[in-house]
């Protein structure tokens, strides 16, 4: 991990995303006050010794509040990539190790997902089951799996052109071990990058999809959430959603400066390929 | 060149026809009879079985799929049971707010996004490169809904320079109207423009390092020429696919931006018939989003034939 | 007063000095070359001449040209560099700007020259002068074939009328007819146009038949200079005498089991491959391998041999089973099979040698993980048994079997090579067919490589299938050689025979594109 040193950005971005991933993990056991905790006299109150962002309009306690919507956050982006990952990587890699009619099938299955943005799956499990956590993390999932299949097709397939591959296929090999064994351990690299990403995007969507109210309910709470309650208030108690927004903010960045980080540190070579897309 | 563009023309139409048969028969999953719900609790058996029928809700739904897909290329998007109006016209109103805020903002994005990714590229290095990178960074990550809020404090509310929101339409004042969108447009163009920045910076760095380049160079150019005579055109290629996605999203992400500042686009016509589960119009109106996604990515696949001869001749990218 | 004079030369990079004490004069017309391997620092020297070292490179020393320093001045340096030296580099496919078609390009090198030469008067003169034709001007560089991209970069770097030709292994990446045509065009320009030439090559024969001196680096210096007949002839350094010895392929005879029964017969084999998607633009299926039928007797060695795309890699790939025929049939020791269905019983007994050594072990894996793959083929052996053959196998190729905890990347080249060579031999098979064996290797190790297989085959009794378009080296190691062209064999015979006096018209090709012995 001494290489870690050299790349600053690495080591920044880790330290500022754990430690918010680690505030999120402890609301889970405690928070100053609780999250339930309603009380309209003590509204409104600006940053002080014990509120030290201040309270909302109900009188809950904003550093909760942030705890709390980090929290649901991070596990909606997270089950989302885990959705995408689990789903999109097999696929990717069938497609790379088969060929054929099976790699023609995942393209087009891929081509076919991406004209659903998110928004708009979230749009469509709204209208079936109403609104919930659960479709954001549908909706952004189901987004993440072509951006995985590709990215797991991509990198096997410059894998797969290289010697030692047809080495193991005359070593009686199939392409399921073939996959498994060559192909997934030389891209794990590339698919933890592009997990990093997509974790700070799905943070990003969440806060949209919940901010329209197409995701999180209360009385659970987002960060995206939070800013949906601020929305009305926000031109006279603007702190209510400027906390929030700072939050997504400082995450997503944290969360881009590791995953640039990772990309330099795990392999140089990945360096040229910028681009990401967005999921809102 | 005609290969490719039937090819691609064909692969839109099946992706459309594909899009239109899951929306279709996902909200025709859904429980509830929308004869019921038009006609209300009191209404009498025999009244529904009659609008059912006169809804054609007793096809098998197959064939009502088919019914609504032929019906959708002559213009004809349903009728909205909850508005008493044509699909289409409701839609099609709302899109004069929407599409023109898509475009001013990818529009912004592009004119500020593309040269400072330039600039940082030819400054790799420097303070200026670390300077638009940094701001980059940030731009990535600030949802644009909350710089919309953030734009409306500063410009409508402190300053009053411009309308925190609302829209007058463009035939009443087409200035007016023009206001109304600024705001929201630079709060959906600033992420985009971000990413433009990166992606064009890395683009071009990657370029550098071709070896044409280095030929270009050879035969008596310095650095610059070369860059910008052989550079910015192999540059754009990759920035070209991501402005392709980003104008997809942007299309999505105006839906959100529309209720920041109470624009009467399609995102808030979408919201009032999920709430009133006019199915109708959830259907239609989901589906010119789907139309718009996936035009863009055909243009912008033709666009990259134009510039690339290797993929004029059907070759796979 | 020297057209062009180096003093001196360093080049680093941070603490790693790349290029030192390197100093050379060019004359008027003179034809000098840099002879290296890879990494030698030979391209840098000819970047560090033309100021187009990469911005982290520090430079030291002097360069002249005409008694004048070169300028530091970028536009000034661009502009000399534009008027008086020409450079043809090293792969013409990515050296050429893929979206413009290559007039339009050597258009602007014409312009940029400043010799008030008319575009369109020049153009057709200049492609006419390397050998391309007028209607070659609107295509992409995509659209042409290597050599005609290589001249292409030729006619670019003639526009200028320029004193100094510098070339960076202009035909390493082209076929070896095209190669000869390429050198012989290079010598030709140099005479007509009175250019001097700076050469630059791993290729001591492509050297020699063009340059007059010549210098031997080697790890950033010049070991030897001097006249070319003089260094290659007499050579005086140790390291200058390895290349020698290896560029002849001088490989010695060894006892060897006389040649058996058949092991191997081909009959009528074809590979078809479909063109164009599935609905639209299909085309005419394009026919890799045409009805080739041979056999291969026990512990023979084969060479096939013949230009890029001619199908012989296609052929090679259904031999061992990587690939399916689409008509006719291969039989193994008297089991007939069409490629994939290759039994396993039989996968033993073939295996396979890789070209590129960098490409030919998992980077995740061991060494001696990679090298137990193949024994999933023998069912029944214990893990003592799998240790034996794995130490066989690698101490058969001569290294040491404690290396085989270790991962790819800590190994040369020569020592990956060596150790694929051990891969395919611990299933104890009985053809190897070996894929371009040495082509990727440094000169200095080929001789290597080539005295291991020689010696294992002799040791084992292996039948070899060499895939190799370098008649020198197939002359060194085959028994028997055939020629393929547009997926046909068109000619067989022993090699000596055969290349004194070949039949078929790409045989007589080939066998002219040889380039002349050093000495």
């Amino acid at each position: 991990m001494r290489g870690a040193l050299r790349h600053p950005s690495l080591v920044l971005g880790l330290t500022a995303s754990g430690l918010f991933a680690v505030l999120a993990l402890v609301s889970l056991v405690w928070t100053p006050y609780a999250i339930a905790d309603i009380d309209i006299g003590r509204r409104f109150l600006g940053p002080s010794l014990n509120h030290w962002f201040g309270t909302d309009n109900l009188g809950r306690d904003m550093v909760s509040l942030i705890m709390s919507g980090t929290l649901t956050s991070f596990v909606v982006a997270a089950l989302a990539v885990g959705i995408g990952a689990g789903v999109g990587v097999p696929l990717g890699l069938a497609a790379a190790a088969w060929g054929g009619v099976v790699e023609w099938a995942v393209l087009r299955l891929s081509d076919f997902v991406f004209a659903f943005p998110a928004i708009i799956v979230a749009i469509l499990i709204t209208t079936l089951f109403g609104p919930s956590a659960i479709n954001a993390i549908l909706a952004i999932g189901i987004f993440n799996i072509p951006v995985f299949a590709r990215v797991a097709r991509g990198g096997a397939l410059s894998i797969k052109t290289l010697d030692f591959v047809a080495a193991a296929r005359l070593a009686g090999l199939g392409n399921w071990a073939i996959a498994f064994r060559h192909l997934l351990p030389n891209i794990a690299s590339l698919i933890i990058v592009q997990g990093t990403i997509q974790l700070s995007l799905g943070i990003l969507a969440e806060a949209g999809l919940s901010y329209i109210g197409l995701g999180t309910q209360p009385p659970a709470t987002s960060l995206g959430l939070l800013l949906r309650d601020a929305q009305s208030l926000f031109l006279l108690h603007p702190s209510l959603s400027l906390v929030p927004g700072l939050a997504i903010v400082i995450i997503v960045v944290a969360l881009n400066l590791a995953g640039d980080g990772l990309r330099d540190a795990i392999d140089p070579r990945l360096k040229q390929q910028g681009g990401t897309g967005v999921a809102s | 060149m005609t290969l490719f563009v039937l090819r691609r023309l064909l692969g839109f139409a099946v992706t459309l026809l594909l899009a239109a048969a899951v929306i279709f028969f996902l909200l025709d999953l859904l429980p509830g009879d929308p004869a019921q719900f038009i006609l209300g609790i009191n209404a009498t058996p025999e009244n529904v079985a009659q609008l059912r029928a006169q809804l054609g809700l007793d096809a098998p739904a197959w064939q009502r799929l088919f019914i609504w897909i032929w019906g959708m290329l002559q213009g004809d998007f349903g009728q909205s049971y909850t508005q008493n109006a044509p699909v289409a016209d409701l839609i099609g109103e709302r899109l004069w707010v929407t599409m023109p805020l898509a475009i001013l903002a990818m529009a912004i994005a592009i004119v500020v996004g593309l040269p400072l990714g330039i600039l940082a590229a030819r400054r790799r290095g420097k303070l200026l490169d670390t300077g638009i990178m940094v701001l980059a960074q940030t731009g990535i990550a600030i949802p644009n809904f909350w710089f919309g809020m953030l734009l409306a404090l500063l410009f409508a509310v402190t300053l009053r320079w411009l309308p925190p929101g609302g829209f007058t339409s463009w035939s009443e004042d087409p200035a007016a109207a023009m206001r109304a969108l600024v705001l929201p447009s630079l709060a959906l163009a600033l992420p985009q423009a971000s990413i433009l920045a990166r992606v064009m910076r890395t683009a071009l760095v990657d370029v550098q390092g071709q070896d044409f380049i280095r030929t270009a160079r050879a035969k008596g150019m310095t650095m610059g020429e070369a860059v910008w005579r052989h550079g910015v055109r192999n540059a754009l290629l990759p920035v070209l696919t991501v402005l392709g996605l980003q104008f997809a999203y942007l299309v999505a992400g105006t839906i959100i931006v529309e209720n920041v500042f109470y624009l009467p686009g399609l995102g808030r016509l979408i919201f009032t018939a999920i709430s009133q589960r006019d199915l109708i119009l959830v259907r239609g109106a989901t589906i010119v989003l789907i139309v718009a996604v996936t035009a863009t990515m055909l243009v912008i696949d033709l666009l990259y034939a134009l510039v690339d001869p290797r993929l004029r001749e059907g070759e796979q990218r | 007063m020297s057209l062009l004079e180096v003093q001196n030369l360093a080049v680093r990079f941070g603490d790693h000095t790349a290029v030192a004490d390197v100093s050379l004069t060019l004359e008027r017309g003179e034809r000098f070359g840099i002879i290296g391997e890879s990494g030698s620092g030979k391209t840098l020297t000819a970047l560090a001449i033309t100021g187009l070292l990469p911005e982290s490179a520090v430079m030291a020393g002097a360069i002249r040209i005409d008694d004048n320093p070169i300028p530091s001045d970028e536009r000034a340096m661009a502009r000399l560099r534009g008027k008086r030296i020409g450079i043809v580099f090293q792969e013409p496919m990515t050296a050429l700007n893929p979206l413009m078609p290559i007039g339009e390009q050597i258009g602007e090198a014409i312009r940029l020259s400043d010799i008030g030469g008319v575009e369109h008067i020049e153009l057709p003169l200049l492609l006419g002068e390397v050998g391309l034709e007028n209607r070659h001007a609107q295509r992409f560089p995509h659209q042409l074939s290597g050599g005609q991209r290589q001249r292409a970069m030729i006619a670019m770097a003639l526009a200028s009328q320029p004193d100094i030709l510098i070339a960076d292994e202009p035909t390493s990446a082209l076929d070896l007819i095209t190669q000869r045509l390429v050198l012989d065009l290079i010598a030709e320009l140099c005479t007509r146009r009175k250019m001097a030439l700076l050469f630059i090559s791993h290729d001591l024969k492509s050297v020699a038949a063009l340059c007059s001196r010549v210098a031997v680096m080697h790890d950033g210096r010049f070991v030897e200079v001097g006249k070319t007949r003089t260094v290659f002839g007499e050579p005086r350094e140790a390291y200058t005498k390895l290349l020698v010895a290896a560029a002849e392929f001088k490989t010695p005879l060894r006892d060897r089991q006389p040649i058996g029964e058949t092991l191997l017969e081909v009959r009528g084999l074809t590979r078809d491959y479909r063109q164009g998607g599935l609905l639209f633009g299909r085309k005419k299926p394009l026919r890799a391998v045409d009805s080739v039928c041979f056999s291969i007797g026990q512990a023979e060695s084969v060479a096939l041999v013949g230009p890029s795309g001619c199908g012989k890699s296609t052929l090679a790939r259904m031999i061992v089973g990587l690939d399916n025929a689409s008509g006719g049939q291969m039989a193994l020791s008297g089991q007939t099979y069409h490629g994939r269905d290759l039994p396993t019983g039989l996968r033993r007994d073939v295996s396979l040698v890789f070209q590129d050594p960098f490409g030919s072990f998992d980077p995740h894996l061991t060494i001696g993980q990679s090298l137990a793959e193949p024994l999933r083929l023998e069912q029944g052996l214990s893990l003592d048994q799998q240790n034996t053959r794995l130490i066989e196998a690698v101490q058969a190729v001569g290294l040491d079997p404690q290396m085989m905890g270790r991962h790819p990347h800590a190994f040369s080249g020569g020592q990956r090579q060596r150790l694929a060579i051990a891969r395919a031999l611990v299933t104890r098979p009985k053809l190897v067919v070996l894929d371009e064996p040495v082509s990727a290797l440094d000169m200095s190790v080929r001789a290597d490589v080539l005295a291991l297989l020689a010696q294992l085959q002799a040791e084992f009794g292996l039948t070899y299938l060499i895939i190799s378009h370098d008649l020198d080296m197939v002359r060194a190691i085959a028994d028997r050689v055939m020629v393929m062209d547009a997926g046909k064999i068109v000619e067989t015979g022993e090699p000596n025979q055969l290349f004194a006096a070949p039949q078929h018209a790409l045989t007589r090709e080939l066998v002219e594109a040889r380039l002349p012995e050093l000495v």
